[in-house]
């Protein structure tokens, strides 16, 4: 219980609890010249995004590189590809808790900010992709539920606000203890209104663990018909190597595989620039890492059982769309896809030697691209190749998406900075309730398991 | 109820592309330019598909003129989000330009790839602004469209028939690439009722529709060349 009461400010008393933490304040109290080089240089790229978009809207949707009959190109990978990150957080803090799996004490808060942020790029990048962005409304006024899309809006915005609750109800006891260190200003401003009056009670954190107990327990479900909507997207289609029953699981799998991997990225990152070496250690890595070959192992069996089947059956429509991803345009996406999310992760995290801090990073970024690779594969050759004998064109995309997809990727770094120098970004009061509680909890919970 | 249908006799189609053009003019699709239709953005509502078979010397050519199909189940309606297109109650599938969001959700689903996309805003050379078709709206930039059966001149039909006091019958409406073939190899009418022509045709073991595995049941039936 003593974990949960707030400091009382940086005297005497903070010094002697709060000391062992006191590294997980600087990047809140204290902000380097490398913080703001990093900070303007992506601003920067967010700017050239901000005017292709400009461009796009001015002109029409013929800036970019689309054209009949492929009529979805980057910006919905992108959608795919960000919803699909977005499961990094929320499902796998979410699993982690339910199964009192205790090395989750440093790393969720880091996992859920990205679920939070990545989804507002999901959905923005199907906003980019309307060609009348101004006519949003209609979707709420006229939207009509047997359209994919709107399932999408509803499980969207469901997840949105379902993870967005799930990130800040463990952040409350976090704020109550900024709240009492800040000095006046807007910040302390903030964190009282933030902080809701916690005064870390019994009654209290009865409440709030009860809170995020039922939240991890709601999340899950959401998470999975997330990405299972969309999937539905294509798969509700008949379009060649788009009308697929195992789309919804195989979607689901490679959100959790680019999610874990987007965790692992952004942990390494910070344990770097916070000296977070201690919270984020050799260990964390290790146990995502193996998480991650599940997952890699995972993905490579939807992927090999989906094409089988094609290339078995042999239908004409669909394999013609086959050949393409192997043998065609798309052969060296495809390729290069099956490389990085299969072969580079799966040498290195399955041998003990490799699954570590530089290892599972590596295999990280590699298993990203692949999966941004995985999402464009599935999206643009079947739009290649429509089933009537038109000449079709091959799709390469202009600068202003490829502007987008770099600012995209800017911005969701930038705001996660903010929120790095805002909150704690790992959960102090979580980590000290594990130091205090945890051995004892966990030496009980043994004693259940195992035979007199 | 009427249920417009079209039969394409394929003997009689000499792909001379003379409902291309008239379907061009009529429905005020703007001429591409060169550069755009080189990378496939042109608009056409109705197009000559081809399709090759063996090398020449020794080699098949087929032409089939594509119109939408105006499914009975359309692919594209379910996939809309907003209800931009719908089916009329005498069979034709609806563009609402000023409802559509441009998503392109139904332009993917479409098996055909009837429909097509204002990748930017429409212009046309200054010489033909002012012959543009008044019945036709002019769709603004980022929506999609397709071909409607001219449905257009339904309305016009009406108008004539109500003016010349009698009730509006199936010979009244023709769309432009019918009533344009040279070869008259386009025929037109209400498929629910049996003794038109092209209910006959329809009869014909001749005929068949394209794609008819997915059960999207088109009102648009061809008839096998070569017979």
């Amino acid at each position: 219980m003593e974990a949960l009461k707030p400091d009382r400010g940086p005297g005497k008393e903070s010094m002697i609890t709060g000391s062992r933490d006191e590294i997980l304040y600087q990047p809140i109290l204290h902000t380097g010249r490398g913080f703001y080089v990093v900070f303007a240089l992506l601003s920067l790229v967010v700017l050239i995004a901000a005017y292709a978009y400009f461009t796009q809207f001015k002109y029409g949707l013929g800036v970019t590189g689309m054209n009949s009959p492929i009529f979805w190109g980057i910006y919905i990978t992108n959608f795919v590809f960000f919803i699909g990150v977005s499961h990094a957080g929320t499902l796998i803090s979410a699993i982690l808790r339910i199964s009192k799996a205790e090395w989750r004490r440093s790393i969720t808060r880091s996992a859920e900010v990205i679920t939070v942020l990545v989804l507002f790029f999901g959905l923005g990048n199907i906003l980019i992709d309307l060609g009348r962005i101004d006519r949003l409304m209609k979707v709420i006024v006229h939207g009509r539920f047997q359209s994919p899309l709107l399932w999408d809006v509803v499980s969207l915005t469901t997840y949105l606000t379902a993870s967005s609750i799930y990130l800040y109800l463990p952040l409350i006891p976090d704020i109550a203890l900024l709240r009492d260190r800040m000095p006046r200003g807007f910040r302390k401003y903030l964190y009282e209104v933030l902080a809701l009056g916690w005064a870390g009670t019994e009654k209290q954190i009865h409440y709030l663990e009860k809170g995020i107990a039922i939240m991890a327990v709601t999340v899950l479900p959401i998470a999975v018909s997330v990405h299972t909507v969309v999937s539905y997207v294509f798969s509700m289609t008949i379009q060649p190597m788009w009308h697929s029953t195992i789309f919804g699981p195989y979607f689901v799998a490679g959100a959790i595989y680019s999610g874990i991997a987007a965790i692992i990225v952004a942990m390494a990152i910070l344990r770097r620039v916070y000296h977070l070496g201690d919270y984020f250690r050799e260990v964390h890595f290790n146990y995502l890492g193996i998480l991650l070959l599940v997952m890699t192992c995972l993905w490579f069996y939807f992927t090999f059982s989906e094409y089988i089947t094609v290339f078995y059956g042999a239908e004409p429509d669909e394999i013609k769309v086959f050949f393409e991803k192997m043998t065609g345009t798309y052969a060296p996406h495809f390729w290069i896809m099956v490389v990085t999310c299969f072969i580079i992760p799966f040498t290195i995290l399955a041998n003990n030697r490799t699954r570590n801090i530089r290892g599972t990073v590596i295999a990280s970024i590699s298993v990203n691209i692949g999966m941004w690779l995985e999402r464009f594969t599935i999206v643009v050759p079947t739009l290649m190749h429509p089933r009537l004998p038109y000449e079709t064109g091959v799709y390469s995309p202009t600068w202003v998406e490829w502007s987008i997809l770099a600012g995209c990727f800017a911005l969701f770094t930038m705001i996660y900075m903010i929120f790095t120098k805002l909150f704690p970004i790992v959960s102090l009061w979580e980590v000290r309730e594990g130091r205090e509680k945890a051995q004892a909890e966990v030496t009980e919970r043994l004693r259940t398991y195992l035979p007199t | 109820m009427i249920r417009w249908g079209m039969v394409i006799d394929l003997d009689k189609c000499t792909a001379c592309q003379a409902c291309v053009i008239a379907c061009q003019i009529e429905n005020n699709i703007p001429p591409p330019s060169p550069e755009e239709a080189a990378i496939f953005r042109s608009i056409s509502w109705m197009r000559i598909v081809e399709h090759k078979e063996g090398e020449y010397p020794h080699i098949k050519a087929n032409f089939m003129p594509v119109p939408c199909m105006q499914c009975v189940n359309p692919p594209c309606i379910k996939v809309c989000p907003v209800g931009a297109t719908n089916k009329t109650k005498e069979g034709i599938v609806d563009q609402v330009y000023g409802r559509c969001i441009g998503c392109r959700y139904c332009a993917n689903a479409c098996p055909y790839t009837v429909k097509s996309m204002n990748w930017y805003k429409p212009e046309w050379p200054k010489e033909m602004m002012s012959a543009l078709n008044p019945d036709v709206t002019v769709r603004p930039k980022g929506v999609v469209e397709k071909c409607l059966f001219c449905a257009h001149r339904i309305q016009k039909a009406k108008d004539r028939a109500k003016a010349e006091n009698r009730e509006m019958t199936p010979d009244d409406y023709i769309p432009a690439c019918a009533e344009t073939c040279p070869s008259k190899a386009i025929y037109f009418g209400d498929l629910n009722d049996k003794d038109s022509i092209v209910s006959k045709y329809v009869r014909s073991p001749r005929a068949f529709r394209l794609l008819e595995e997915l059960g999207t049941e088109p009102n648009v039936y061809y008839l096998r060349e070569g017979a």
